[in-house]
């Protein structure tokens, strides 16, 4: 087969068996090329078990810096004979398969329009090591070292990465060069090295860093200042608990006496999780818990407690594909209406969309702030893509003037020096934003009953309808206030006057941002974007869609529920907004976005009004 | 029942340590009907806090829904008072206890909220130790929806409206013995002699202190078919032992007759004197008051007094090695680590 010579642009795909061991040899890989300044994108597809089921790694190598998934296969590394069919049927004519050569290839599954390379590794595995787990582990490595050869990898990059690694493990290093140095000798004697697709030394990752989004979220929890994390173990919200508890050994435990500056509760069930958080806020300090949509569902009844007693509450939600258990292990935007909506009553809450590790960790350590400035809950709405894949990101930054907005607490001496009433409930400022006391603040002053029952500005009980309005209204008042606060959209516009939009949030940023540059690129079409960020919504949103006959809002789920939540607090004509959505579970790809509105603009150029197509 | 009282009370009455009076202690005025057994649990409590001169705004009072769970706004109005959501207090009272451990809390709860709608945060608050006081309100009936039998009544038990309970009722005592509760207790809201002392040793205990009292329900379940009647309860009562809370300062002045009475020393250093009227019952020993609670019950009757104590324990914060230091009072200073903390991991992801 004659080839093009294609440098630091592929997208490769490792099929392993999960439990093996592969995952740390795949992120070998990774930060192997990262290391060699060259952007990447890597994507666990993983199932919902501990061990023997099929799981896949997807590397997206993007020179330009691309990390959305792209579509399509350029290179399998088959490990897995369970997924061999699907594996082999999946790479893009042109591209190469890469298997253990140790059983042959069936031949039916042989296709002539890519390259098939087989590796004895299985063989060469048992030659070189004893012990059946070693077997199995270095099998893995081995292959890194393969692809090493194949794709004109830097070997010395990996025996370093390798040396860090196993940092005071020296007596680990020597047998997983070996392995990397073996899997390199196999791929020269079984094929020609290197492959068409190969990788070059590059500086295009700058000071960027490589980190998954849940890590980032609890760090910025540390550094937002939480104080007691209450949680139920749920994928794939687990890390984030998992970070913030690491980071807290590293920097919140006193070296002497052993004393911890902070409190980790594995509740037992997501109603009690959140139900600590509550309370702890009560008595006046940060708090968060951690959780997906099982548990959102769970947490509904207190949010609205949370709403309406106003009690500051910090929730990230990393969102899996439902409804109910669904696929607990594939990504998807589908809890937007749940979150923005959650309890009985009316109820709406402030949710924050990041798209970044960055994000996770600015806006984790921003709820913090929102939550007590508004005394309402705060979800940060993630989900697994961004929250259990490593993202390259830019650096993690703190300024250390930063100081914790603590909100309108009134401390032992405001009371004392107060003349008035103490209204728990009262609008002072005309803000909606009432005047909150802590527990043991004061002997005689300030002390009220918190309650999920109507009350007055005083927080005693009534069920008289004009207070209770009034209170109803008010909570309105602090809702549009937080709207001015919360972070605003990021709006980028084409240097031409463009009657079409795209909307994006979360995770659909980089594939929708990659579609528009070869939207214009390739064919022609400039668009206008602007990308969510938050929950309530401030005005450029509304402004945005006004200025755009038609906008597409791009989103990971089946109902269209950001579209949704936009027609609903605006009143926009639905037509206008056009669905554009992606919901099988795995990251939505820039080809599938550039194809949607492709099709979709040439289509309406002949039949307009395609924006209800779907309802 | 009344809707005011007079707010006049005599300019002598007696004041505590702190210069309060026991009016100082007492809130809001009661809207449950007139002869609720659960009233008489906010007199003791009121008692129990003013006797021990316990600062009112170090109290933090929680409770779930029901009637039990309104009580809190009519004792202690000088408390910040957190009326949550059905069976839910534990959790709340744990997160409030996680951050700040100063403050003294109390939490009221009924027989629906700690043994249906939330058995799951009740064992689970009684495993972790934390360190509270858990008064449950049990009138073996569900009074706000007017008179459903509640998974605390017992087989054969009867309430006005319906029919002899059909199921094994759950006995909180037991369950908290089982769970491993630091301390339990079993009183009557007719018997204040017996509850108010009880309320001021479970206040003194550090971890997580459990007391059911059986509470009367005058309107749904104070008939003579009902095994939580003041009838029934004033006819089947037998005491393991009554207790005096003994605070610090005070010297032990009496004596009393050896073997019968038990000195317990509190973490704190107070004690509480057991005056034993079970002879056999070893307060330190679970597997005694299983078996005591049983052996009465066989006989019709309703065992009550401190069951169990443990006052060795570690409750939730020295299990998990807190700072001394409330948490909710750390500031930047101790919570954040800082920029260039900050860049030395962002290298770490490099």
């Amino acid at each position: 087969m004659k080839r093009d010579i294609i440098i630091n642009q592929f997208v490769i795909k490792f099929a392993n068996i999960n439990g093996t061991g592969s995952a740390s040899a795949n992120n070998l890989f990774s930060r192997g090329i990262f290391r060699m300044g060259v952007p990447i994108s890597p994507k666990n597809i993983f199932p919902s078990n501990i061990q023997g089921l099929p799981t896949w790694y997807e590397v997206r190598v993007s020179e330009s810096g691309f990390l959305g998934r792209r579509g399509g296969i350029d290179i399998m590394v088959s490990m897995n004979p369970q997924s061999m069919q699907r594996d082999i049927a999946e790479v893009d004519k042109g591209g190469y398969f890469i298997y253990d050569s140790t059983k042959p290839l069936d031949p039916k599954l042989f296709r002539d329009d890519i390259d098939i390379i087989g590796l004895p590794l299985t063989a060469t595995c048992r030659e070189l090591y004893e012990d059946p787990r070693q077997r199995q582990l270095f099998r893995n490595v081995m292959y890194v070292g393969s692809l090493c050869a194949l794709l004109d990898l830097d070997i010395e990059v990996f025996k370093q990465l390798i040396s860090d690694q196993f940092r005071g493990k020296e007596k680990l290093v020597t047998p997983n060069v070996k392995a990397i140095e073996t899997g390199y000798r196999l791929a020269q004697e079984n094929a020609t090295c290197p492959m068409a697709f190969r990788v070059e030394k590059r500086n295009n990752v700058g000071n960027k860093i490589l980190i998954d989004g849940n890590t980032a979220a609890g760090l910025g929890a540390v550094y937002g200042g939480a104080t007691v994390a209450a949680w139920y173990p749920i994928t794939p919200s687990t890390s984030v608990i998992d970070a913030y508890s690491k980071y807290c050994r590293t920097f919140r435990v006193d070296p002497e006496t052993g004393e911890k500056n902070y409190a980790i509760v594995q509740a037992e069930d997501e109603l009690a999780a959140i139900g600590m958080v509550i309370g702890s806020y009560w008595t006046g300090a940060r708090a968060f818990t951690a959780t997906s949509g099982p548990g959102l569902s769970l947490m509904n009844e207190f949010l609205g407690l949370a709403y309406f007693a106003e009690i500051p509450t910090v929730l990230v939600e990393v969102q899996r594909a439902g409804p109910s258990t669904g696929m607990p292990t594939r990504t998807q935007q589908s809890d937007v209406l749940l979150a923005a909506y959650a309890s009985h009553g009316d109820t709406k809450h402030i949710c924050l969309y990041p798209s970044t590790p960055k994000e996770c960790f600015e806006y984790t350590a921003m709820a913090f702030d929102l939550a007590e400035r508004f005394q309402t809950p705060v979800i940060l709405l993630s989900d697994l893509d961004l929250g259990m894949n490593e993202n390259m990101s830019e650096p993690l930054e703190w300024d250390d003037e930063r100081t914790y907005d603590r909100g309108k607490i009134l401390t032992h001496d405001d009371l004392e020096n107060m003349k008035e009433r103490y209204g728990r409930y009262l609008d002072v400022d005309n803000d909606g934003i009432p005047y909150r006391t802590l527990p043991g603040t004061h002997p005689t002053k300030g002390s009220f009953f918190t309650r999920g029952t109507s009350k007055d500005e005083y927080a005693i009980y009534t069920e008289i309808g004009e207070k209770y309005i009034e209170n109803m209204d008010r909570l309105q008042r602090k809702w549009r206030t937080a709207s001015k606060y919360v972070p605003k959209p990021i709006i980028r516009k084409t240097d031409k006057p463009c009657t079409i939009g795209v909307v994006h949030y979360g995770t659909s940023e980089a594939s929708t941002l990659e579609a528009l540059h070869h939207l214009n690129t390739l064919h022609g079409i400039s668009l206008d974007s602007m990308g969510i960020q938050s929950f309530p919504f401030s005005d450029e949103v509304g402004q945005f869609i006004a200025e755009h006959e038609y906008v597409f809002v791009v989103e990971q789920n089946r109902d269209a529920q950001m579209r949704t939540l936009l027609i609903n607090e605006y009143d926009f004509d639905p037509d206008r907004l056009v669905p554009l959505l992606h919901y099988d579970g795995s990251p939505i790809t820039a080809r599938f976005i550039r194809r949607e509105i492709r099709d979709w603009i040439l289509q309406t150029t002949t039949s307009p009004r395609r924006g209800s197509r779907f309802f | 029942m009344s809707y005011t009282v007079p707010s006049f009370r005599h300019p002598n009455l007696p004041r505590n340590e702190l210069g309060y009076t026991s009016k100082d202690y007492e809130g809001a005025v009661s809207t449950l009907c007139a002869g609720c057994g659960h009233d008489s649990i906010s007199a003791a409590i009121i008692d129990a806090c003013f006797q021990m001169s316990i600062q009112p705004h170090r109290v933090a009072k929680l409770s779930g829904i029901g009637c039990s769970s309104k009580t809190p706004t009519y004792f202690l109005g000088n408390s910040h008072g957190f009326n949550s959501v059905h069976g839910r207090m534990p959790s709340v009272a744990t997160g409030a206890n996680m951050a700040n451990r100063n403050l003294l809390y109390i939490g009221v709860s009924g027989d629906g909220d700690t043994a249906s709608i939330g058995m799951g945060q009740f064992v689970h608050a009684v495993r972790r130790n934390i360190n509270m006081v858990y008064i449950c309100e049990n009138n073996g009936v569900y009074g706000l929806t007017k008179g459903q039998d509640s998974a605390t009544t017992d087989l054969g038990s009867k309430s006005k409206k319906g029919d002899p309970s059909p199921y094994e009722p759950i006995d909180l005592c037991a369950l908290s013995l089982q769970l491993g509760a630091t301390f339990v207790a079993n009183s009557f809201s007719g018997d204040k002699d017996q509850l108010v002392p009880i309320i001021q040793a479970a206040i003194a205990h550090k971890g997580f202190a459990f007391i059911n009292v059986i509470s009367p329900c005058v309107t749904f379940n104070n008939v003579s078919s009902s095994t939580k009647a003041y009838d029934y309860m004033r006819q089947h009562m037998a005491s393991t032992n009554t207790v005096d809370y003994v605070p610090t300062a005070d010297e032990i002045t009496t004596d009393y007759q050896e073997g019968t009475t038990e000195r317990v020393t509190m973490h704190d250093g107070s004690y509480l004197n057991l005056h034993k009227l079970e002879a056999q019952h070893d307060i330190h020993s679970r597997r005694s008051a299983l078996k005591l609670m049983k052996d009465y019950g066989a006989e019709d009757k309703v065992l009550t007094g401190v069951l169990f104590i443990d006052e060795t324990t570690q409750e939730l914060h020295e299990i998990m090695k807190t700072t001394k230091t409330p948490l909710r009072n750390l500031t930047e200073k101790e919570l954040c680590p800082g920029a260039d903390a900050l860049e030395k991991l962002n290298n770490q992801f490099r």
